[in-house]
């Protein structure tokens, strides 16, 4: 095909604009639990795929914290050879249709695309998302397993992180025992990112994969109480690798935070999510929402517990600190909750809730706040303004102001050294901790992050567990 | 699947479970709790543990057969499984010799309390068990608490056995010297427990049941006033001190969704109380 020449295909205008994604119209969607954006179709996909370059040196892969192939998978899918496309993609990332989902990819792989100079990047998740649901329809392959190597590894928590370290180390030939404290696997993928952005069925299928690659999961198996990580060693596990997330809640420390109707995120995802109270009664768990939610925070999270509130039929409005622009949720997110109907309420804090007789929330004070200078990391600081606050009435309140490592760990295990200030683990670049074989990534060392700088630890850490296991530990290490 | 080895009917609706879970078996301490997961995708309850054999690899707990999902708990039979048992969670209880300690259990707690009066006991304290309960068919397991303690008291609501109420504590605590009190029940005899002990200035240890979701510090639903600190029941607890501890936000919060358990449970009655969807 002459017009298919790669210069051709630069120049031709028509191929500035990407294939759009169809999603549920907003007014439906704001009704249900199902999946906003519906996926390509093969056309679709195609036509996408044949928008890249092919460029000699790949920009976008430099972007890819797992190191994906890119131009080769989407080079696949406009040959029509998917099954050998989820392959390649699969060789570097065991979750690829989360991450086709949920991975900000507009600040990675999109951000160096060439295409995205002059119009649209190529849109890299969403091929990767298409390969991995045509693989989901037909047929999963599994891949042999290695001869064994004899040498035990444990790793804790089965968040995207842990579950990429023990298919990695797995696919290497060693045994791999994977600890999660919850009933079900998954981590923030399960009990955190709601079902419409990540449908549960497709992270249970991705957690099969990495079972079926020999991984010996074990849930409600909470490190620290049931074992602790020197028991661990001495049980004789060669390596540890702790992946155990950042799940403890913050909270803004104003009077009346204990009254009934304010939750933390984790308690309303937890509730919304993992126990899937959406559907109460018809499940077990209920969840309790009023008709004015107030949702504090500004990030991801804080979308997530909007967007759920409104589906569950409450006026939601969101009390950020600082300005639309400091907003550090992902736009995409944003405009979906405003199109869904969200109010967002700039430049206030909470200052004190006000409960009924009941002892349930019936109102709160907050306080206007302006901005300043950034502060030394950068971000813009922000103060209350004087004699400024205002009451709001609200019978439900989400405070989504971020989360740290949970520290059972850390007080379990003597001699771990953690940044007393977040309570996060101080690794090396490739996951070691200062203890001999214990290694440690994703968001209980980085603190709060992404599902795919998670992943990236996860394969690093394996990488540097692997040489451990075969090589013996560093000399130089402190 | 976690198997139930042994199911014993303590009273009307109050039943104990002993079931199959080596590992938790393995590290198991008094004042600890377990989470129970009965069938996959149900709710997840937090329950004292009230004993644990590392030989058996068992560990049981009691329940009240008040909400859905102990409702549906209490119709499981030996032989059938748990879709899963988290634990050993919380912090166990501090088991020192102190000299004369009380300890009480009220309603279904009766049966976690023995644990600790056991443990209070092989530690060298006089132990003097109160068994409280609503009346006389409720009463369980006194054989055992004599076993136990050095004595037991017995004390129901309307009188029908033992001392009526619990007023009868500060006799007691007048006439002897008492070194601890540690209390678990329901809330409101807990903090009864704790205004009656005040006056005498003894340490009481309160064992708080604020709802629980994960039991591992990540909700916050656990959430407790003690002194001027917030604090999680399931971490940093289930134990404190009672006489510093918030009962009346406790109990506020825990009847926060009292509404949707009714229902839930409700529902569940209605459509033949049956189990049917477990499997
Ligand atoms: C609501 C929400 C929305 C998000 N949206 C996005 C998004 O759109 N895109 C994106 O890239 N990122 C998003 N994130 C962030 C992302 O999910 C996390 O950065 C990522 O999941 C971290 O992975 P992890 O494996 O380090 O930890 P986690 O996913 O937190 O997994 C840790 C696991 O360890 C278990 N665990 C903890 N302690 C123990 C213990 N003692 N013993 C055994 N197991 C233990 C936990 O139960 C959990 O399953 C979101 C986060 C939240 C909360
Ligand atoms: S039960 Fe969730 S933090 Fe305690």
């Amino acid at each position: 095909m002459a017009g298919d020449e790669p210069s051709r295909r630069r120049n031709d205008r028509a191929l500035d604009e990407d294939v759009p994604m169809p999603r549920q119209d907003p007014k439906e969607r704001v009704k249900n639990f199902k999946e906003v954006a519906l996926g390509y179709t093969e056309e679709m996909a195609v036509a996408e795929a044949r928008r890249c370059l092919k460029c000699k040196s790949p920009q976008c892969q430099k972007g890819c914290p797992v190191e994906v192939p890119i131009p080769q998978f989407i080079d696949c899918i406009v040959q029509g050879r998917y099954e050998e496309g989820i392959a390649l993609i699969k060789s570097k990332n065991a979750l690829p249709a989360v991450c086709g989902r949920v991975c900000p990819q507009e600040q990675q792989c999109q951000m160096n695309c060439v295409r995205g100079k002059r119009g649209d990047p190529v849109n890299i998740g969403r091929l990767e998302r298409f390969l991995a649901d045509w693989e989901r329809e037909h047929g999963v392959r599994v891949p042999e397993r290695p001869a064994a190597t004899g040498r035990r590894v444990a790793i804790i928590g089965a968040g995207p992180s842990g579950l990429t370290a023990a298919s990695d180390l797995a696919r290497l030939g060693h045994g791999v025992t994977l600890f999660e404290a919850l009933h079900v696997a998954g981590g923030v993928l399960m009990y955190g990112i709601p079902e419409f952005r990540l449908p549960k069925e497709i992270v249970q299928r991705e957690v099969e994969y990495v079972q079926s690659l020999g991984v010996d999961l074990r849930l409600g198996n909470v490190i620290g109480r049931i074992a602790t990580i020197p028991e661990l060693l001495e049980q004789g596990y060669d390596a540890v690798y702790i992946a155990s997330g950042a799940g403890l809640p913050q909270w803004t420390g104003c009077p009346g935070e204990n009254l009934g109707g304010i939750y933390s995120a984790n308690e309303f995802l937890i509730r919304a999510n993992l126990m899937k109270a959406y559907r109460f009664p018809e499940t077990d768990t209920p969840l309790r929402i009023g008709k004015h939610v107030v949702v504090i925070g500004g990030g991801n999270v804080a979308m997530d517990c909007a967007r759920i509130s409104m589906r569950l039929g409450a006026k939601v409005c969101l009390n950020y600190r600082r300005s639309r622009n400091e907003l550090p949720a992902r736009r995409e997110e944003i405009e979906n909750a405003e199109e869904e109907g969200l109010t967002c309420n700039f430049l206030n804090a909470p200052a004190e809730f006000y409960g009924d007789e009941k002892g349930w929330v019936r109102a709160m004070r907050c306080t206007c706040m302006e901005l300043t200078e950034p502060d030394e990391r950068g971000r813009t600081g922000v103060r209350p303004i004087a004699c400024s606050d205002f009451e709001m009435e609200t019978d439900t309140v989400i405070v989504a102001i971020g989360q740290t490592p949970n520290p059972i760990i850390q007080r379990t295990t003597e001699g771990l050294r953690t940044n007393p200030r977040n309570g996060t683990i101080i690794v090396d670049e490739d996951g070691r901790t200062n203890l001999e074989g214990v290694f440690a990534g994703g968001d209980v060392a980085t603190g709060a992050a992404t599902v795919i700088s998670a992943m990236g630890a996860g394969k690093r850490t394996a990488r540097a567990i692997h040489e451990y296991l075969t090589t013996g530990p560093r000399g130089d290490r402190t | 699947m976690y198997r139930i080895v042994a199911k014993e009917r303590l009273a009307y609706k109050h039943t104990l479970f002993t079931v199959e879970a080596p590992d938790i078996a393995a590290k198991a301490r008094p004042g600890q709790f377990l989470i129970v997961v009965p069938k996959e995708g149900g709710e997840r309850v937090p329950l004292s543990l009230c004993a644990y054999d590392q030989e058996a690899g068992t560990v049981s707990f009691a329940f009240h057969e008040v909400g859905r999902t102990t409702k549906e708990l209490g119709t499981l039979q030996e032989g059938e499984g748990l879709f899963n048992v988290t634990g050993p969670l919380g912090n166990p209880s501090e088991v020192r010799r102190y000299g004369r300690v009380l300890c009480i259990g009220g309603g279904i707690m009766i049966a976690p309390a023995l644990l600790q009066a056991r443990a209070l006991k092989e530690a060298g304290n006089e132990v003097i068990t109160i068994l409280a309960c609503r009346s006389a068919e409720f009463l369980f397991k006194r054989e055992e608490a004599e076993r136990v303690s050095d004595r037991v008291l017995i004390a129901s609501d309307d009188g029908t056995v033992g001392e009526r109420g619990l007023d009868f504590l500060t006799d007691l605590l007048a006439k002897d010297r008492i070194d601890r009190c540690t209390v678990i029940g329901p809330v409101v005899m807990m903090k009864r427990v704790c205004e009656l002990t005040r006056p005498f200035a003894v340490p009481t240890i309160v064992s708080l049941t604020p709802i629980m979701i994960d039991g591992m510090g990540m909700c916050g639903a656990c959430r407790v006033t003690v002194g001027d600190r917030m604090l999680f029941g399931c971490v940093d607890g289930p134990e404190f001190d009672g006489h510093r501890t918030n009962f009346d936000e406790l109990i506020k919060r825990q009847r926060s969704m009292l509404p949707e358990e009714r229902l839930s449970s409700m529902l569940w009655e209605h459509k033949g109380g049956c189990a049917c969807g477990r499997r």
